[in-house]
C-alpha cells in the first residue's frame, strides 16, 4: 500500500530540517524494539551518520505491565554509546497514543542525560493519550476506528493496515 | 492438585515459581531470554528498571542463607520494588500452623510477592496454597525439594558459555545429589531443556532412591563421570554428613569426588566448572578449580540478580491486580 522507501526519504529529509533547526551535531540514533530499529538502519545510511545504533526494549518501562504482564519476547537494551550530552535521535516505526515514546524516553534518562531529543517516526497514526509531538514524520495516516497499522520486516519493511481483532 | 499446577493461571502462564517440574520448555526459554535482557542493567547509569515501582516484595528466610537472600533482595530493588526482609528463626515445633500464622501477618502489610526459603520440602508451595489471589511466591528453596531460580540461574550460566542447544551437551552433577535441592531442579531444568546427557556422579550413599526415574546416568566413579563433559556442577557437602554414617572421612570423599585440575583433564578442554556456593574449598573442590580459568562460579552470582529479576517480573505481571479480582 505504501512505497516504505519513499517514506522513509521523507523521514530522512524532514529530520535532517529538525537537527538543522536544533543545530545538533553528531547525533546518536536509537531505535525502539523492533520496527524503530529498522528505521533507524535505514535512516543511518540515509543521513551518512557513524557509528552505531542503539536498541532499546521498553518492556520494563511500559505502563500497563501490571495490566497485560510482561512480554515474553523482551530482548535487550543496548546503547553502544555514552548519551552524556548527545543529540539524541529516538526512532519508531509508528506513533500512536505516545505511551512507548514516554517509556522510551524514561528509559533513555536511566543511561544519561542527552543534550536533547528529537522523535523520528515512519508514521504518525494520531490518537495521542500524552502530550508528546514527532519532530519528524514520514507520514500521517488516518485510520478507520478498529483499525491498525503494522510495519513488518525486516526484509522487505512492509506496512499493513488490518483490523483490530 | 500438584505443585507443578498450582504455579501456572488458566492461560497457562506462570504465577508463582515454585519448581521446575510441570513447566514446559518455552516457559524456561522465556525465563532465560527475560533474564538474559536484564544482564546490562548493572552497566548503566542508573541500575534500576521501573517495573515493579509501587510493588512489596517480603523475603521470608526460615533458613538461613547469603547468597540467595541478597541476590533476591538486590533483583527485587533493581526492579523499583520495596523490600522487607525477615529472618524467622526455625524452630523444630514450627508447623504449618505457625507459618500461616506469619504468612497471614506478613499479608497484612500489604505485600505482593513472598520469596520463601524454607528447611521444609512443600513450605513455599503450602504459602502458594493459602495466600491472597494476588501475591506471588517464588521459591527460594524447600527442604530437599526444589531451588528453581538457582537451577535457572545454571541454566542461563550455561547457555551463554555454550550458546542455546542443550541437547548437544554433557553436563555432570558431583557430589551429595541426596540432599540437595539444586540438584534436583538442576536435572529437571536440562532434561525440559532438551539435554540429553546428564550425569550425577556420587558415592552410592548420596544418591536419592529415585535416582533411577530421574532421567540421568548414574556414575560412581569421578573420571568415568567427567569424561568429555562440556559442563560440571558441583555440589556443597555439608560437613555433618561425613559425621553420620554416609561418607568414611573428609580424606577419603575428597580422593575418590574432590574435584583437582588434574581430574578435571578428562572434561572437554572448554569445559566450565560450577558451584551453587557455599563452597567448602578442600572438601568437594580444590581451590585452584575455584580460582581457576574454568571456574564460573562469580558469574553464577551475578546471572542469579537477573535470573531473580527475570522470573519476579514475569510473576508479578501475570498476577491479576487485587482490583480486578473485585
Amino acid at each position: 500500500m505504501h512505497d516504505i522507501e519513499r517514506l522513509i526519504d521523507t523521514l530522512a529529509n524532514a529530520l535532517r530540517a529538525a537537527l538543522a533547526a536544533r543545530a545538533a551535531s553528531a547525533p546518536a540514533l536509537v531505535g525502539v524494539h523492533t520496527g524503530g530499529v529498522w528505521i533507524a538502519e535505514r535512516l543511518r545510511e540515509r543521513l551518512d551518520l557513524p557509528g552505531p545504533i542503539g536498541t532499546l526494549d521498553i518492556s520494563f518501562y511500559r505502563d500497563d505491565f501490571t495490566r497485560v504482564g510482561m512480554n515474553p519476547q523482551v530482548r535487550p537494551s543496548h546503547l553502544p554509546f555514552d548519551l552524556e550530552g548527545r543529540h539524541v535521535i529516538l526512532v519508531d516505526d509508528v506513533l500512536h497514543t505516545g505511551r512507548t515514546t514516554r517509556a522510551a524516553l524514561n528509559e533513555i534518562f536511566d543511561y544519561g542525560r542527552p543534550a536533547s531529543v528529537l522523535l523520528a517516526v515512519l508514521v504518525d497514526r494520531g490518537g495521542r493519550e500524552l502530550p508528546i509531538a514527532a519532530d519528524a514524520v514520514g507520514a500521517h495516516v488516518d485510520l478507520a476506528p478498529g483499525e491498525n497499522i503494522k510495519l513488518t520486516g525486516p526484509d522487505p519493511l512492509k506496512l499493513t493496515i488490518q483490523k483490530r481483532p | 492438585m500438584n505443585p507443578a499446577s498450582i504455579q501456572l493461571d488458566a492461560q497457562g502462564r506462570l504465577k508463582h515459581f515454585l519448581t521446575i517440574e510441570g513447566l514446559k520448555r518455552q516457559h524456561l526459554i522465556d525465563i532465560l531470554d527475560t533474564a538474559e535482557s536484564l544482564t546490562g542493567v548493572a552497566e548503566r547509569r542508573v541500575k534500576k528498571l521501573p517495573t515493579l515501582r509501587g510493588k512489596t516484595v517480603a523475603n521470608l528466610f526460615f533458613e538461613s542463607s547469603t547468597r540467595t537472600r541478597t541476590t533476591f533482595e538486590l533483583a527485587a530493588k533493581r526492579l523499583s520494588a520495596d523490600v522487607l526482609t525477615v529472618n524467622i528463626a526455625t524452630s523444630s515445633t514450627s508447623k504449618g500452623e505457625t507459618l500461616l500464622d506469619t504468612v497471614r501477618n506478613i499479608e497484612a502489610m500489604q505485600c505482593d510477592m513472598f520469596v520463601v526459603r524454607h528447611a521444609a520440602s512443600g513450605a513455599a508451595e503450602f504459602i502458594a496454597r493459602h495466600v491472597r489471589p494476588h501475591i506471588a511466591v517464588l521459591n527460594a528453596g524447600d527442604g530437599r525439594h526444589a531451588h528453581p531460580t538457582q537451577a535457572m540461574l545454571d541454566m542461563l550460566t550455561i547457555r551463554r558459555h555454550k550458546g542455546p542447544a542443550f541437547q548437544d551437551l554433557r553436563v555432570a552433577i558431583v557430589g551429595d545429589i541426596l540432599h540437595s535441592r539444586v540438584a534436583r531442579s538442576d536435572i529437571h531444568a536440562l532434561n525440559v531443556l532438551g539435554c540429553a546427557n546428564v550425569r550425577v556422579v556420587a558415592p552410592r550413599t548420596l544418591l536419592p532412591p529415585e535416582v533411577g526415574t530421574l532421567g540421568v546416568q548414574v556414575f560412581h566413579d569421578l573420571d568415568q563421570g567427567l569424561r568429555d563433559v562440556d559442563v560440571v556442577i558441583m555440589l556443597r557437602l555439608q560437613r555433618e554428613r561425613m559425621s553420620g554414617a554416609l561418607l568414611p572421612s573428609a580424606q577419603e570423599y575428597y580422593q575418590q569426588y574432590g574435584l583437582t585440575e588434574e581430574r578435571l583433564a578428562v572434561a572437554r578442554p572448554d569445559a566450565i566448572v560450577m558451584h551453587p556456593g557455599p563452597i567448602n574449598r578442600g572438601v568437594e573442590m580444590a581451590s585452584a578449580v575455584v580460582d581457576g580459568p574454568r571456574s564460573v562460579i562469580l558469574e553464577q552470582v551475578t546471572n542469579g540478580i537477573a535470573v531473580r529479576m527475570a522470573v519476579m517480573s514475569i510473576t508479578l505481571g501475570n498476577q491479576s491486580s487485587p482490583a480486578e479480582d473485585a
